[in-house]
């Protein structure tokens, strides 16, 4: 280990055009990466000495993205992911930071399991930042020892996959949050009105005789979630995947009130719609699931005005036995680390002409605000070397045959898609590259 | 993978005129007369739900016409050991079957067997999807009465949400420029029910239902699949069982259906079952001949 240390290596990326949101950067730079920290950033050709030099010219080159919403299934469900498999996915799509999801077998709502995310024999290709687990076993019952697992690392709390139901836990989940500055992150689901449901409750799941999960379910439980912010000093509510006109109305009030509000939304809740599942095809089957036309336009509105604080995957490996079955027994959830940042450049910033430094923001500085990953998600001189380096332009198709994920539970198999990743660097090192 | 030529998934997808030759050839079928259209053929009758009249009508029609049928059923086979849907159809395929008819609990569960299993697939009923044997059986019931669907206005009175037979019936009306009122309360018939398909309103009003209507279509309040729902069945039968009173509000040739079981007492009265323009055990009948044809046509000896 020592020798390793003392291997000083640096890379410049060199040529491309820096988009750095928080550093109000969106011009030609150089990066210097050195000893895994941003050495320099200059104008071009103004860096000269590097070990290694990688030529992004005609290529965007911003902070690495992060993920806040990634399910690696690891303790417990390797058959579905690995951490080792979902982060190589997750440096093929750009990300070089994930948060991950503490839904597994057993839960990860202690700071044993919290660190053993963390250890080398993981394999991770990316950094892995844990959420911790809010109750124990995510049983919604008892808080987790909230200031153990801060203190170890944990970069928020959830029972994703299930709501925190109880409004006297998720009141004390939000006080005791609040006073470490621990974001709570939600799982808007009010489970009590989405019993055996399997889609969106519309004329679509009338048609296909699925029961359909409401809107309200989800928008009546944010809607409580942020009053509570809205009066408990300091508390941080983060909402996971939101997907509802009715639910961003209830964030956006939280925001105007200066709550300390965050949220994200995936790429499939911006790019489908509950019309668009066809045969029962439970690649199309999610929770929360595809939602309305007026929904999608909702969540587009909120991209392009800026409401939006982050673009997370809910990356949701499932094995093809758990998914090729009855769509209403099918398991929830889709993969989506390596279609973000194609999804977004194709129907973000190409359809709806959002700018790209917007669509970067999304990826980097503002999920880096949600949870407070402090020196990521902008390359200023210090900021851990995570860079990620796109083609804005370069058309693709997606064949899920090549992820590398282990699972291929995705609705976007064989999209033509406009936006590719060239290449990803975490800690100075290049981890993937097209 | 598409499914087998001669698949019967449901009626949204199917052309009216495809509705009418299997309608026009089920005219021509009569059980006590057989025609060995299916000789030899293995008719696999996959039932993962509790059937009667379904189950009996294909099984009597399968044999009616030569073939061979083989009753699966969850209880006392695999399914119960855990086998998946995708894995029972392998092994009936395997094991010889040339049709596979499939009843359901859930929704589009025979979609998935078509896509993956390269024999027909008749869709029994699938959860609160479709129906389309019945649908078709109900048409030819509407027809033989009314001789043509050309102006005919259909009420349809009860559970509508957890109805697959509403569903096909909707569909497959619609396609022949029926008026459909459905009619119910809301929890049991949504306003979003009126998106089926054209032609198709809702009311909350029985009056505003039978009205000049031709056919009357009662559904059973289906109990077992409420899951939390909460229906007040004393309201219900104050507000929409049919009784003589009510039923005199439709056209005086109206026909009462209803594709059972039939609760008394609680959608419709004895007086309405047994009456005398109830129509209900002669669905049953043409259910027969109905599916005989749709069998040929699984088949492709529906010429």
């Amino acid at each position: 280990m020592k020798g390793a240390e003392k291997e000083r290596t640096s890379l410049l990326i060199k040529g491309g055009h820096l988009i750095d949101p928080a550093a109000r950067i969106d011009a030609p730079m150089d990066v210097l990466l050195k000893d895994g920290r941003v050495a320099e950033v200059a104008a071009p050709n103004k860096i000269k000495g590097a070990d290694e030099t990688f030529d992004a010219r005609g290529l965007i080159v911003a902070p690495g993205f992060i993920d806040l919403h990634v399910h690696l299934r690891e303790p417990g469900q390797t058959y579905k992911e690995t951490i080792a498999t979902g982060t190589a996915a997750a440096a093929a799509g750009g990300f070089t930071s994930v948060c991950t999801m503490p839904n597994t077998v057993p839960v990860v709502d202690s700071v044993e399991w919290i660190e053993w995310l963390r250890q080398p024999e993981r394999g991770a290709v990316v950094n892995v930042f844990g959420i911790a687990a809010a109750t124990r076993a995510s049983k919604g019952a008892t808080l987790t020892d909230f200031r153990a697992l801060h203190t170890a690392g944990a970069v928020a709390v959830s029972d994703d996959g299930k709501p925190i139901l109880d409004d006297r836990i998720m009141r004390e989940a939000l006080i005791l949050g609040g006073e470490l500055n621990f974001p709570v992150v939600q799982h808007a689901e009010d489970t009590r009105m989405t019993e055996n449901c399997s889609m969106h409750a519309g004329a679509r799941s009338f048609r296909l005789g699925l029961r359909g999960m409401t809107a309200a379910a989800e928008a009546s439980i944010v809607e409580r979630d942020v009053q509570l912010a809205m009066q408990i000093p300091n508390a941080r509510l983060h909402v996971a995947h939101l997907s509802t006109a009715d639910a961003l109305k209830s964030v956006r009030r939280g925001k105007r009130a200066k709550a300390r509000v965050t949220f994200e939304v995936t790429p499939h809740h911006f790019t489908l719609t509950d019309e668009d599942m066809r045969d029962y095809d439970s690649s199309y089957k999610m929770n929360p699931p595809l939602r309305s036309a007026s929904d999608r336009e909702a969540i587009l509105a909120a991209l392009a005005d800026g409401t939006v604080d982050a673009i997370a995957t809910d990356h949701a490996p499932h094995a093809a036995h758990e998914k090729e079955m009855e769509f209403e027994r099918a398991a929830f959830g889709i993969t989506g680390v390596e279609t973000a940042l194609a999804l977004a450049i194709t129907r973000l910033h190409r359809e709806k002409r959002i700018p790209l430094a917007r669509i970067v923001d999304l990826f980097t500085a503002g999920p880096a605000r949600c949870f407070d990953l402090r020196g990521r998600g902008s390359l200023v001189r210090g900021a851990a070397a995570d860079v990620t380096v796109f083609d804005p332009k370069k058309k693709w198709t997606f064949d899920v045959a090549k992820s590398r994920s282990k699972s291929k539970n995705t609705p976007f198999d064989g999209w033509q898609l406009t936006g590719k990743v060239v290449a990803t660097v975490v800690g100075g090192k290049i981890v993937y590259s097209a | 993978m598409n499914p087998a030529r001669g698949s019967l998934l449901g009626i949204e997808h199917l052309e009216a005129s495809e509705i009418l030759r299997i309608l026009k050839f089920a005219r021509r079928m009569n059980p006590d007369r057989p025609r060995p259209l299916l000789k030899g053929k293995r008719v696999l009758l996959l039932f993962y739900e509790a059937s009667t009249r379904t189950r009996s009508s294909f099984e009597i029609a399968a044999k009616s016409m030569g073939a061979h049928t083989i009753l699966i059923q969850a209880i006392g086979s695999s399914i119960e050991k855990g086998e998946s849907l995708l894995d029972t159809g392998y092994t009936v395929r395997a094991v010889g079957a040339d049709i596979i008819v499939i009843r359901h609990p859930n929704a589009g569960a025979p979609y998935i067997m078509a896509q993956h299993i390269d024999v027909p697939v008749i869709n029994a009923g699938d959860g609160l999807h479709e129906h389309p044997s019945q649908a078709l059986l109900d048409a030819y019931t509407i027809l033989r009465n009314k001789k043509t669907f050309k102006g005919l206005q259909v009420a349809i009175v009860g559970d509508i949400f957890h109805s697959r037979v509403a569903r096909s019936a909707c569909h497959l009306l619609s396609k022949f420029g029926v008026k459909i009122v459905l009619c119910g309360p809301p929890e049991l018939v949504p306003d979003i029910a009126s998106t089926l398909a054209p032609g198709v309103r809702v009311t909350r009003h029985i009056e505003d239902a039978l009205r000049g209507s031709d056919v009357v279509m009662l559904l059973r309040v289906q109990k077992e699949r409420l899951s939390g729902l909460n229906i007040d069945l004393p309201e219900y039968v104050a507000r929409y069982q049919m009784t003589p009173a009510r039923l005199k509000m439709a056209k005086k040739d109206a026909i009462v259906m209803h594709p059972g079981p039939i609760i008394r007492g609680l959608e419709l009265t004895s007086e309405i079952a047994d009456g005398a323009q109830a129509r209900i055990l002669e669905e049953v009948r043409l259910g027969v001949p109905t599916r005989m044809a749709i069998l040929a046509r699984a088949m492709g000896r529906m010429r």
